[in-house]
């Protein structure tokens, strides 16, 4: 998988999807993870599952008749695509660590 | 109580157009429907409703656009009313910032937008008043003033459009350091 810095948003928004969800239940559990910093609008959710479920990271569930409310699920693909994105957070956190220690001494 | 209030906003100063919206709701005037110039506002309680305006890719009868706004119902956004390609949506006040946008991104491909809506009117008024301005020094010189009509709203059109782009250039430059 090609190494892409990924949005915070689309971050959340795929760590979310372990578990069917819908757009509403993704911003709230986006706000949840982050200790209430990430808010995700509306607008930009709407943007983000819509090119999430063209690169077939996440797919949607089909819905039941009386349900107007789409739910999402993560694909094997946005797995990888999560984790690769974790494997690089870790490469940044752990060099900030590293050299911002040295800095105060 | 229903209160009619008949104003006018350019599409390039949409955010006043919220911000007085968000003053009326604020002073106990939500809101409710819109046509032409004429904005409908019934009471609620004071600061009960903020507003956002959003132009659309289509019109709001367009199933892409319906799917959008069922999308923010679901999120507890309320469509007020539509004008065109344009929607205005409401939220409960509930102390939180409402914004359509969190990312940098999707605020410049909606700024982009409204300007690929005002660029081709500004451009047919620019070649309306050229095309008049040729035909009548030949044939009716008198009406000469005519054409000027059509650069003045061209004109103001390129303002507008001049803001807008100032509003983008701020947000990529912003984007080249953060999301």
């Amino acid at each position: 998988m090609e190494s892409i810095a990924l949005t915070e948003a689309v971050y959340y928004i795929l760590l979310s999807l372990g578990e069917p969800m819908h757009g509403y239940g993704i911003m709230q559990n986006a706000e949840k993870l982050s200790g209430g910093r990430v808010r995700l609008a509306a607008g930009t959710l709407y943007g983000a599952i819509n090119t999430l479920l063209e690169k077939g990271w996440i797919t949607a569930l089909p819905s039941e008749a009386d349900s107007r409310k789409k739910e999402y699920i993560i694909t094997s693909l946005g797995k990888k695509a999560v984790a690769a994105e974790t494997e690089r957070l870790k490469e940044l956190v752990a060099n900030g660590e590293k050299i911002m220690g040295g800095w105060d001494k | 109580m229903r209160k009619v209030i008949r104003k006018w906003f350019w599409a390039w100063n949409f955010e006043k157009e919220e911000e007085w919206l968000n003053e009326m709701s604020a002073k106990g005037l939500a809101l409710v429907d819109y046509t032409f110039c004429r904005y409908v506002f019934e009471e609620c309680e004071p600061g009960e409703y903020v507003y956002k305006m959003q132009l659309l890719e289509n019109l709001p009868s367009h199933p892409e656009s319906e799917q959008y706004i069922r999308f923010m119902e679901d999120a507890g956004i309320e469509e007020v009313a539509s004008y065109m390609r344009w929607v205005c949506f409401r939220k409960k006040n509930d102390g939180t910032p409402f914004e359509l946008f969190s990312d940098m991104e999707s605020r410049i491909k909606h700024l982009r937008m409204i300007n690929a809506l005002l660029l081709p009117l500004c451009v047919m008024n620019m070649g309306i008043g050229l095309t008049n301005l040729v035909n009548l020094m030949q044939n009716a010189p008198s009406m000469g003033w005519l054409p000027m009509l059509n650069f003045a709203v061209a004109a103001l059109l390129g303002v507008g459009i001049y803001k807008i782009q100032k509003k983008i250039n701020v947000l990529k430059k912003e984007q080249t350091i953060r999301e």
